[in-house]
């Protein structure tokens, strides 16, 4: 299927990916102006107070997406979804406005300045008739700087929910699709490339003040008319999410069509950036449900010892859970623990059990992901277990690469999970935990329980999927994304069709 | 009756100083008159204070002591806003706003001064014509397009534009080619005759201040070196500043 046809098949998903994309970018960038030019235009007046100000924006803009989304995330009203994302794409479309304001406005001739109060300008009508509109065009170039940066820096709203155009990319990553990478990535480029020129414009047409109000204006709007739009179709859905590899995507997906199945009106916020957003978002009510894993709620949000136990660590979870206002449902079926995976070479050279790594560990690379590192039942914990003393740091990259790199031989071992399709791709052979090491990681759903309580047949909904997928049927479907680069939503839709 | 007599001073400063923060006085007990009607001229070098004294007669200068009288009455009596719109100011190269048309510059004073819309873009056309600039032709144009001497005119016909009792000139005709400034300078003698405005104008070229003033102050290093009428100055130069620096302007 060429590229065009697979973004023909997508036009109405791109569209509204586009379309949320544009009203992130347009409300970061009026709300960062609407802050910016007022700040720039007092700094401007008390260059002692300019510095320390100018300073803050800038270390706002150096802090990483993914840290502000963590900072942000449990504020109150923010959470999961477009705000978090707003405030932080504001934080970073704040510097080029507020210091092209400052610098415009201190960069006025300073005779002419002297002038207008020689001819009898009080300070507010100098301000407005000539330091402003002398100051324009730079404070113009600031606000195209700052609107091309937020097109860009907007694909990582998608890691807190709030869609957009990184959605695909995302998505993209996580099933190492191209395609989707690319359906998310140009798109986002020629939204950057289109702001730059109109503004450029504005920025060239012979009155500039005139042509920005236009275009703030037309910005303002097309919002109202994007939010009335959306306020006449609102009905609280049942909102699903997922975290951000394959697996969870499809069985967000899963969740979702099986609900509207029966019949629930049904919102997809699929592709959350981890284990605590999905936590933070579920007992928040910015989603109503997702599908977690027993050994990861007891470890790493219940901060339970492990235990080997699958029966006891379920009752034990959905006990914890309980007192956090969350609903753990029926196991779906199959147990999603991790996996250490190598080559078939590897396996055909004697290494089949974790407990072979002990004598290769001198030169072994290992390949993970950040959370492995840091998890009760991550790499310190197996260290111990085995008695693995690794000689090479172990390499930290995206779940959706560490595939890649296996086959690439970039690592020797990596950190997968049970169910990883493309283990079956590749041929990969999966390591035997011959001490027992890891503990249960049954797929549950988690429900918000305030919501389940509200929405009768909800659980019961839910529940009707429960031991319907095992080991195998989860691993084909991964496979169906990962290996054949079809669409999480049609694999689960062809799932649910039964054979 | 109670109403005074008109005054006869249009401006004046007695025993001003004035220091800036590098401890250098840039006024040194300065005390000059401008009587109304006519031109007073401050002539020195470039430090000499002359640009300062003439601020101070619109309040973008305070000084630190010393009196100072502006169209009857006390600079600081003055609201310096409203001061500002009475006195006329051309400034140097013209300053003329950039982003404002010719006859969006002239009709600002008045426009600031509140008068209605069509008066003031009317007042505007009027001195354009009168410094020699057709408005048909100039109106429109934005001060880019202009030649260093036609800035000037727009300069000083925004200046006029607010009719002010009093006109303040710093280096008027300062960076024009010879032969227009000779001719401006011709020009803005008829301009002023015909209209009686009072003027303090800052200049150092000796023949501008010789053509124009009637009355030339000689400024070195805030202090008044020599006053009176060009004649005086010519004819009986104060012999160690006032001298050497007419022959060094080849007027001796």
């Amino acid at each position: 299927m060429s590229f065009l046809a697979f973004l023909a098949e997508r036009r109405a998903e791109l569209f509204a990916l586009l379309s949320q994309h544009v009203v992130l970018v347009l409300v970061a960038t009026l709300v960062a102006s609407a802050v910016g030019v007022p700040l720039g235009i007092r700094l401007a007046r008390s260059p002692s107070l300019a510095r320390p100000v100018l300073a803050a924006a800038g270390v706002a803009q150096t802090v990483p997406s993914l840290a502000l989304f963590g900072l942000l995330i449990p504020l109150p009203f923010l959470g999961v979804g477009p705000r978090t994302a707003v405030v932080a794409l504001v934080l970073y479309a704040l510097l080029p406005i507020l210091r092209n304001t400052v610098v415009g406005l201190q960069s006025v001739d300073p005779v002419l300045r002297e002038a207008a109060l020689g001819l009898g300008m009080t300070e507010a009508q100098r301000l407005r008739m000539v330091d402003l509109p002398l100051a324009l065009p730079v404070v113009l170039a600031g606000l195209r700087i700052a609107v091309v940066l937020t097109v860009g820096t907007a694909t990582i709203a998608a890691a807190v929910g709030a869609g957009g155009l990184g959605a695909y990319i995302f998505r993209g990553i996580a099933t190492v699709d191209a395609r989707l990478l690319l359906a998310g990535a140009i798109p986002a480029a020629l939204l950057a490339l289109l702001a730059d020129g109109l503004l450029g414009r504005v920025e060239r047409s012979p009155r500039p003040a005139r042509a920005a109000a236009a275009l703030v204006g037309g910005s303002v709007l097309l919002l109202s008319v994007a939010g009335a739009a959306a306020h006449r179709v609102h009905e609280r859905p049942i909102v699903v999410g997922s975290k951000n590899f394959t697996e969870q995507l499809v069985l967000g997906e899963l969740l979702a069509a099986h609900l509207e199945a029966r019949g629930f009106p049904v919102e997809r916020r699929l592709n959350l950036g981890g284990t605590a957003l999905c936590h933070a978002a579920v007992r928040s009510g910015a989603i109503d449900v997702y599908v977690e894993y027993t050994g990861t709620a007891l470890l790493d949000v219940l901060k339970r010892p492990p235990s080997s136990d699958p029966r006891g660590v379920l009752d034990e979870v959905r006990r914890g859970y309980e007192a956090l206002g969350l609903v753990v449902g029926r196991p779906l079926g199959f147990d999603n623990s991790f996996a250490l995976v190598v080559r078939p070479a590897a396996a055909a050279a004697g290494l089949r059990r974790i407990s072979d790594l002990a004598e290769r560990a001198a030169t072994v690379r290992l390949g993970l992901f950040g959370e492995f590192l840091e998890r009760e039942d991550g790499l310190p914990g197996l260290q111990r277990a085995y008695g693995l003393r690794f000689q090479t740091a172990p390499t930290e990259m995206d779940l959706g690469l560490l595939y890649e790199a296996l086959r690439h031989d970039r690592v020797d071992v990596v950190v997968g999970s049970a169910t990883d399709g493309l283990i079956a791709v590749h041929g990969l052979v999966v390591l035997e935990d011959d001490r027992r090491y890891f503990p249960p990681y049954e797929a549950v759903p988690v429900l918000n329980a305030r919501r389940a309580a509200a929405e009768p047949g909800l659980g019961h909904a839910v529940d009707e999927l429960a031991g319907r997928i095992d080991a195998a049927a989860m691993r084909r479907m991964n496979h169906a994304v990962d290996g054949e680069h079809r669409s999480p939503a049609a694999v689960a839709r062809e799932f649910l069709a039964g054979p | 009756m109670t109403q005074s007599a008109p005054p006869t001073t249009a401006a004046s400063l007695a025993d001003v100083r004035k220091s800036y923060r590098s401890g250098s006085f840039a006024l040194d007990g300065l005390s000059l008159e401008c009587p109304e009607g006519r031109i007073l001229v401050l002539l020195g070098t470039s430090g000499s204070g002359k640009t300062t004294a003439l601020k101070l007669l619109n309040r973008l200068v305070t000084p630190d002591a010393g009196r100072v009288v502006v169209l009857g009455r006390e600079a600081t009596a003055w609201d310096p806003v409203e001061l500002r719109r009475r006195v006329g100011w051309v400034v140097q190269e013209g300053a003329l706003f950039p982003h404002l048309s010719v006859l969006d510059n002239v009709s600002l004073v008045p426009r600031l001064r509140g008068l209605p819309e069509p008066g003031c873009a009317e007042r505007g056309r009027e001195l354009l014509a009168l410094v020699g600039l057709p408005p048909e032709r100039f109106a429109g144009l934005r001060p880019l397009e202009l030649s260093g001497g036609e800035r000037q005119r727009v300069g000083v016909a925004r200046a006029l534009a607010g009719e002010p009792a009093l006109l303040l000139m710093d280096e008027p005709f300062g960076a024009l080619d010879p032969i227009t400034r000779f001719g401006l300078r011709r020009e803005f003698a008829a301009w002023q005759r015909r209209l009686q405005t009072s003027v303090v104008l800052v200049t150092h070229d000796v023949a501008e201040a010789l053509q124009l003033g009637d009355l030339v102050a000689v400024m070195d290093r805030g202090r008044i070196v020599q006053s009176g009428p060009p004649a005086e100055i010519r004819e009986r130069p104060e012999p160690a500043f006032v001298r050497p620096f007419l022959e060094a302007a080849g007027l001796l």
